[in-house]
């Protein structure tokens, strides 16, 4: 079996002795016989450390990667500089505890501190936090930061990530709250049923909007702003976080909270996770924010110093009153993102936010002239539907035959495709004459 | 040191992208960035030297002993990294079709499976993210149970005053109101002050157990019985499960549901602050509230996902931090039915070595055996000495330690929590012993010097009201 | 002015019959240490004696702090959200809100009878 205690047979003996008793059953006399688990447990037996590599590895064999993906919806394939993945398996910060020593943690709350600024420089925010578990959790804590004694109730556009309505429901559940659908309308926010909406409710908490939205369209998202201040209410913009480079930014656009998923930062796909959530805000909001806040200081002898600050409104002081429960959060994905930063730098991001878009622009162009028809006509971001008429499940399975994971299949009929910098001419223009020869199969 | 944001200079990058291979579109006008945006400019270099200096003003299990009681700092086995890192972990996507995604599958029913056995559970959801998210989803799942069966007016979750500080705050989330209920003189649970505290408007009681002094409940089961009599589900908070691995199991004990933190019990990196993960067991009546996807099948028919009927939702995006499953089912199935058990039985000798050659200086809070950590109070000394617990934990700073947890539970006054783990050998533990004699020692001999530790870290004591008085949050560019 | 105080630490100054000031006491600040922040309640929020109606974040601990009167927020002191410190600095000068339409008040004491109050906490 495999082990990770040091201590021998013969040194454990000699411990238990010292601590005064006379076995290992002794010492657990303290658990109440009626509880005792009297049996083994029913597990195999243990492995080594080879035998634990090889059926890892013929387990992660069972799953088919694809060499080329068109795949988003809430999580993108960019390209991770090779410097991010040395400096996220350093042990120092791999195995360290959240950073409540500051004096032996002063390199994990400075890095929080850099990770902090480039989130506030990315969103135009005055503060970030120190990460959430993802976007969609993210999204959802922003709703009890625009609630109030007056204002309950919270809005959702229907054109938001289908994912992160579900868990803003589930939230909403839980602490009671009101969560109104706001209907789209040729692929983004219907504009003049939200304008309605919010008049006739003078209970609106905030409208949370996702830009550019899971269509892949920009909203008008400061003239959504307008209209959700205009009825007293908060702006929460959910936002993808290379697209930020490039697009105006939540602070432009008037928000009151941004949020989003960082995993487009540096890290893999993974299964889902973990990835990151980012929570940042102007400086009227800093007290609602939850999680983990840095703060620079200075020590006892004036140097620089960073801490952790702001904690009163955390569980650990505030308990019941706390406006979260959140303890532990995305602290090395949240390095991972700043490494990924500092290693694209502001031309990077511009640069991989442009290839990302011109290569969906140019997916577009081939899958119409292959015959797939854009269900919206709004500007896009790196992402957009097109309708599949020779059905989607046959034409992704084609490409599967490939090696290429195609769009998320929204319906039957109906697929989201995704570029990133990552995908070629070569493999796009392969992409579109598959479509090409499954249409005029169908046709012939 | 210097921030990122004040080394390199304008200019400087390194070569990560090939050049657009497709025409060029740029956002439209009207939405686009007016803003300037600062991130570093540095060499590739540059930017790999600041984190190794970064890193090495950091303090990890890696760097030393780590006893912070109630976080389980163990050992983060490197297989597990490994495993982590295999191409067909790290290369799915999250909506690819489930023919394509057996192995991940595997890992999440293979990971449900061995939960549920040591967990004594039926059913088991690995979407929550962390532990107090876990708390969340428990709770949630005692609220859809409740609401189902129309018993709308169970509002109350009942805490014990020791809990963790996530307990009553997660009850808050899910819109309960919280009790909050007396400890004995012994730190376990007041039978009295539960009789009196329970009725028709109980939803449910969290507890952890072994309890946040580190002692295990030996009432447990009348625990549990007094709040099933009175129509109230029993919540486990798993933050303790270091200690009964394989010895006891919460549903054995009467619990309905449970949360589990893989980064405490099994073996996955804190990486300052998370991702953890905090999967959510429940006994068979609750499986059909869990949220996310359920696994179904095996590997012969193939795994299938399902739904359940009357799911909560979701709790997060997705399938949960997967990579962190990775890692723990690494771990489980190296230690195997055998390992299991023995990683719990040496955590509980290595607190109870410790707390036997410490208690004739220092005062236990409960001097009796404890489970795989224990809280000693330093009232005494302070009074005495006017060291405070604050103080100590500073000094050890000094030897190269990681201080022990401070001031919790709020139940005991000048508390320090020692939890060692089980993977550290004896030779660590009398070290630490040692250095903890020997501040007991200054503290009475020389107590100014105490009172000013640390004084060999990098930096010494920070002003933390001046901090949070003048919130300095993010580097502010010049220009 | 003359000040009465509560035994939960708390000063009130009647300006009239029915209108207050009210604050937290020299001790009470002192016990509590630097304070960081402090949460008010809105203008024309009702307070209740003997109820929490504010607290006052140090950097560790976050306190409730209790009405000794009920009545009606008329005003609330803005300054002390920015400058927290002031209540340390100068805490019979810090005060948290005017309080109107005062129909009850928990059993205040006087400045000697309070100092007489302390000394017996101080010496437990």
């Amino acid at each position: 079996m495999g082990s990770f205690v040091p201590n021998t047979d013969r040194e454990q003996e000699e411990m238990l002795k010292e601590a005064g008793y006379k076995s290992f059953d002794d010492m657990f006399s303290c658990i109440p016989d009626e509880v005792r688990l009297k049996r083994p447990l029913n597990l195999p037996s243990g492995l080594s450390e080879m035998e634990a590599i090889r059926e890892m590895e013929e387990i992660s064999e069972k799953n088919v990667t694809f060499k080329h993906i068109f795949r988003g919806a809430g999580a993108y394939n960019h390209y991770i500089p090779a410097i991010v993945k040395s400096v996220t398996a350093k042990e120092e910060f791999v195995t360290t505890y959240t950073p409540y020593q500051a004096e032996i943690s002063q390199g994990v709350l400075q890095s929080i501190f850099e990770y902090q600024t480039m989130m506030c420089e990315l969103t135009g925010m005055d503060v970030a936090n120190a990460s959430h578990y993802d976007g969609a959790t993210a999204a959802a804590e922003s709703i009890p930061m625009c609630k109030d004694r007056k204002h309950k109730v919270a809005y959702v556009s229907s054109t938001v990530h289908p994912g992160t309505i579900q868990v803003m429901e589930t939230y909403c559940f839980g602490s009671n709250t009101k969560l109104v659908q706001v209907p789209s309308k040729d692929g983004v926010t219907d504009m003049d049923k939200l304008a309605k909406m919010l008049k006739d409710d003078p209970e609106a908490a905030c409208l949370v909007m996702q830009q550019p939205n899971f269509y892949g369209i920009y909203e008008d998202a400061t003239k959504l702003g307008e209209i959700v201040h205009e009825a007293g209410a908060k702006f929460v913009m959910s936002v993808n976080p290379i697209a930020l480079s490039v697009m105006k930014t939540p602070a432009e656009c008037g928000a009151d909270v941004a949020v989003g998923d960082g995993q487009p930062l540096g890290m893999p796909i993974a299964y889902g996770g973990p990835y990151l959530g980012f929570m940042a805000a102007p400086k009227s909001m800093m007290r609602k924010l939850p999680g983990r806040i840095v703060g620079e200081t200075t020590d006892d002898k004036g140097n620089r110093a960073y801490v952790l600050t702001l904690q009163a409104r955390e569980q650990h002081i505030r308990r019941e009153k706390a406006s979260s429960n959140i303890c532990s959060n995305q602290a090395l994905c949240a390095l991972t993102a700043s490494v990924y930063m500092a290693a694209m730098g502001a031309d990077g991001m511009k640069e991989a936010a442009t290839q990302s878009t011109s290569k969906a622009h140019y997916l577009m162009d081939a899958l119409k002239k292959a015959g797939l028809k854009p269900m919206f006509s709004g500007e896009f971001f790196n992402e957009f539907i097109t309708d599949c008429p020779c059905g989607s499940d046959k034409l992704l399975d084609a490409l599967a035959e490939k090696g290429i994971l195609g769009g998320l299949p929204l319906t039957e009929n109906v697929v989201l495709w995704c570029t990133t910098e990552m995908n070629t001419k070569e493999e796009m223009d392969q992409v579109a004459s598959i479509v090409a020869a499954l249409i005029s199969g169908k046709e012939a | 040191m210097d921030l990122i944001f004040e080394i390199g200079s304008e200019g400087r990058k390194l070569s990560l992208l090939p050049k657009c291979d497709v025409p060029e579109v740029k956002v439209p006008e009207s939405q686009s960035r007016k803003t300037a945006l600062h991130l570093p400019h540095v060499s590739e270099n540059e930017l790999s030297r600041h984190y190794s200096k970064l890193a090495k003003r950091s303090h990890g299990v890696n760097d030393g002993f780590y006893p912070l009681g109630s976080c389980t700092m163990k050992y983060n086995p490197k297989v597990n990294e490994i495993a982590a890192s295999f191409k067909g972990f790290t290369g799915v996507h999250p909506l690819q079709n489930e023919r394509t995604v057996q192995g991940s599958m595997e890992v999440i029913k293979k990971t449900e499976d061995t939960l549920c056995e040591i967990a004594g559970m039926d059913a088991f959801t690995l979407q929550p993210a962390a532990g107090a998210h876990g708390e969340f989803t428990g709770l949630l799942l005692i609220k859809a149970y409740h609401v189902d069966r129309g018993d709308t007016k169970r509002t109350k979750i009942i805490v014990p005053d020791s809990a963790h500080g996530t307990n009553p705050a997660s009850a808050a989330m899910c819109g309960f109101d919280v009790v909050s209920i007396p400890s004995q003189d012994d730190g376990c649970v007041d039978l009295d002050a539960l009789r009196g505290a329970v009725g028709d408007d109980t939803a449910g009681l969290m507890l952890t157990n072994p309890n946040t002094v580190g002692l295990f409940d030996k009432n447990i089961l009348q625990i549990t019985k007094i709040v099933h009599d009175a129509g109230g589900l029993c919540y486990y908070d798993g933050a303790n499960l270091n200690a009964v691995m394989g010895i006891a199991r919460p549903g054995d004990m009467g619990f309905d549901a449970v949360h589990i933190n893989l980064h405490k019990t099994f073996s996955t990196p804190h990486g300052g602050g998370g991702p953890g993960a905090g999967p959510v067991g429940c006994k068979e009546f609750l499986k059909q509230f869990l949220p996310g996807h359920h696994v179904a099948g095996d590997e012969n028919e193939g795994f299938r996902y399902e739904i359940e009927t009357k799911s909560i939702g979701a709790v997060k995006m997705f399938h949960g931090n997967f990579l962190v499953i990775v890692r723990a089912l690494t771990y489980m199935l190296m230690l195997g039915k055998e390992g299991v058990p023995e990683a719990s039985s040496n955590a509980v000798l290595n607190a109870n070595y410790m707390r036997t050659k410490l208690d004739d200086l220092y005062e236990m809070a409960y001097d009796t055996t404890c489970m795989h950590e224990f809280v000693m109070s330093l009232e005494p000394l302070k009074h005495k000495t006017g060291v405070s617990a604050l103080d100590v934990a500073k000094g050890l700073l000094d030897y190269g330690i990681h201080p022990p947890t401070m001031y919790f539970p709020l139940i005991v006054e000048e508390a320090l929590m020692i939890e060692p783990t089980e993977t550290e050998p004896k030779e660590v533990l009398d070290e630490a012993i040692v250095a903890l004699r020997a501040l007991y020692k200054e503290a009475t001999d020389n107590p100014e010097a105490l009172h000013s530790a640390p004084h060999n870290t990098v930096i010494g004591r920070p002003d933390e009201v001046g901090a949070a008085r003048n919130t300095v949050l993010r580097y502010q560019w010049t220009d | 002015m003359s000040l009465l105080f509560s035994k939960s630490h708390e000063w009130v100054n009647m300006i009239d019959d029915t209108t207050a000031q009210v604050g937290l006491t020299d001790y009470a600040q002192a016990e509590l240490g630097g304070l960081v922040f402090v949460n008010l309640p809105e203008e024309g929020d009702d307070v209740v004696s003997g109820e929490p109606f504010a607290d006052v974040e140090s950097v560790k601990a976050v306190s409730d702090v209790f009405s000794p009167v009920t009545g009606k927020v008329a005003e609330i002191n803005e300054e002390l959200l920015d400058a927290p410190e002031k209540i340390n600095e100068a805490p019979y000068d810090a005060w948290f809100v005017k309080v109107e339409g005062i129909t009850d008040k928990v059993e205040l004491i006087d400045e000697a009878a309070y100092k007489a109050y302390v000394s017996t906490l101080s010496e437990e």
